[in-house]
């Protein structure tokens, strides 16, 4: 399919092209403007400054263990998704997905109704053990967690959704037991949207920015992530914003290439990538 | 032909209409600001989040006044709405909450006048209303259990704050540093924080929702707000009329009755 040739086909159609060609200068066009207001020469200091190096920590240290959290939780309830019939799955699966769509902010204001001081769950949790969440970098956690979650079951439940019951049904003819068969069978199947699901999740999980700063607010060391930080700087030094900017945006591309890497070898091995 | 243009255009026009509404959001009316003495237009006023109920009460009394003119409000924080401004945002007048934000926008020349100061403002600490911590005075709040709350360093009422808690020789770090002073309240009226650091204005414009704790010797850490009709005003006269309601005895008396100083 790959490898039918343009020239049968005639040329692109104008009408198709220039909106098509519209759309990359629209999502190009900013990336390379802010690369340009980059200030090179300081490029060096300003990203050992403490702050930056206190920012970039902290995001790093919040998305990996957001993405812990969400791999534990994820996987069991993809499996649960995509295996196990029970009645009102399909509604289910649709609001695990609500907080991929949800504004952020809202997400925030949630987690607060929650797990705030005076929160469904937060405001029992404060007055019997006295621990408060907001302002806490396990809150951010939370707020990572929380907007992750569902790119990583979308992903990972439609591997397994895509991958056949059979091979599962052969297993278990062959004596073995659900769980044996989860673990040797239906997991390593789905690797490859375990693995998208990975990179999605603490892409988002780093990029996270309305739900932290309404949930877990904003101090340098405990809750100011990168996009926080970026939010800061922008009110006081805009080329500090820049530079954090940027160094979001590269870890951001270097994790899309990871995963491209990824796609690539699969299709060399000859698996479908998804 | 004359058809196969359509599906192109559509895109397009599509595009540039989102591109349009981007920038004219908030922006100035396209009507003209005089016809026969009288005012009309859209006057855009960004002004610091402390002025939100009192420049929301002039609008009203704005509008009253001249028949045919809408006033479009943004409060955020002033440091915020200072870079908008120099940033080219559509704006007719600026006011912040201190001269070091006006400051960036004169200085890069955006200001058509003399910023000119029209209210001051102090600190004081605000509680939630059940006081959970048991603050009595400000000193309380260097206490193991204590989460306070405060704006960031880049907005005025963080760096006045910041002056303040050094001042009292308070080493304790805030829980949060919070983008502009209604969000430091906001934290406070949901109980998330065992207190806050706001205006005296904000404090008084909570009522009964939090508690205020006044700040021993802040009459010294008070601030200037500035106003200023911005450089490219869409609507100059409009603007030049706004300062002239809030520099006026019943603007400087909606002012004092909100607790603001007089400049």
């Amino acid at each position: 399919m790959t490898h039918t040739s343009g020239a049968a086909l005639g040329r692109a159609p104008l009408r198709l092209l220039v909106p098509g060609v519209l759309g990359v200068l629209f999502l190009v066009l900013p990336m390379v403007a802010l690369l340009l207001r980059v200030p090179w020469p300081d490029l060096g200091r300003r990203l050992l400054e403490p702050e930056v190096l206190d920012a970039l920590r902290l995001s790093l240290v919040t998305s990996v263990a957001a993405v812990a959290v969400v791999t534990a939780v994820g996987i069991p309830l993809s499996w649960l998704l995509a295996r196990v019939d029970f009645p009102g799955r399909t509604a289910l699966r649709a609001l695990v997905i609500v907080p991929l769509v949800l504004p952020p902010v809202v997400g925030g204001v949630a987690l607060l109704s929650a797990f705030g001081r005076r929160g469904l769950v937060g405001g029992p949790l404060y007055d019997t053990f006295g621990v408060s969440l907001p302002f806490t970098t396990l809150a951010v956690v939370i707020a990572h967690a929380y907007v992750s979650l569902p790119f990583f079951v979308l992903s990972v439940e439609g591997a397994m959704r895509a991958t056949s019951t059979e091979l599962d049904a052969v297993a278990a003819t062959l004596g073995a037991s659900r769980w044996t068969t989860f673990l040797r069978v239906t997991l390593p199947l789905a690797g490859p949207g375990v693995l998208a699901g990975l990179v999605l999740s603490w892409a988002r999980a780093l990029g996270e920015f309305g739900a932290t700063i309404t949930f877990a607010g904003n101090y340098p060391g405990t809750t100011r992530t990168m996009p926080n930080a970026i939010y800061v700087a922008l009110q006081a030094d805009q080329d500090a914003a820049v530079v954090l900017s940027v160094i979001l945006m590269a870890v951001s591309v270097a994790a899309l290439a990871l995963m491209r890497e990824h796609w690539f070898d699969q299709a060399i091995r000859g698996g479908a990538p998804r | 032909m004359r058809l196969g243009v359509l599906p192109v255009l559509v895109p397009t026009t599509v595009l540039a209409a989102l591109a349009l509404t981007g920038c004219t959001e908030g922006g100035a009316g396209s009507s003209g600001s005089t016809d026969g003495g009288g005012l009309s237009g859209t006057l855009t006023v960004l002004a610091a989040a402390s002025l939100t109920e009192t420049f929301e009460s002039l609008a009203d009394e704005f509008e009253s006044r001249h028949d045919g003119v809408t006033v479009e409000l943004a409060f955020d924080s002033s440091a915020t709405l200072a870079e908008q401004v120099n940033q080219g945002a559509p704006a007719d007048v600026l006011a912040t909450a201190d001269e070091r934000t006006m400051a960036l926008v004169a200085d890069a020349g955006n200001t058509a006048d003399e910023p000119q100061t029209f209210a001051t403002n102090r600190l004081v600490l605000v509680t939630p209303a059940d006081n959970p911590a048991g603050i009595q005075d400000f000193a309380d709040i260097d206490g193991d259990d204590v989460d306070f709350v405060v704006c960031v360093e880049s907005a005025p009422c963080g760096a006045l704050a910041a002056a303040v808690l050094d001042e009292q020789g308070i080493d304790r770090d805030p829980a949060s540093e919070e983008v502009d002073v209604k969000a430091v309240l906001a934290k406070v009226e949901l109980d998330e924080a065992d207190a806050g650091i706001v205006y005296a204005t904000d404090a008084r414009a909570a009522r009964d929702r939090v508690r205020a704790v006044e700040i021993p010797g802040s009459e010294g850490a008070t601030t200037s707000y500035p106003i200023a009709v911005v450089g490219d005003a869409a609507e100059p006269e409009l603007a030049e009329a706004w300062v002239d309601l809030v520099l006026s005895d019943d603007g400087q008396q909606a002012l004092r009755d909100a607790g603001f100083g007089a400049p």
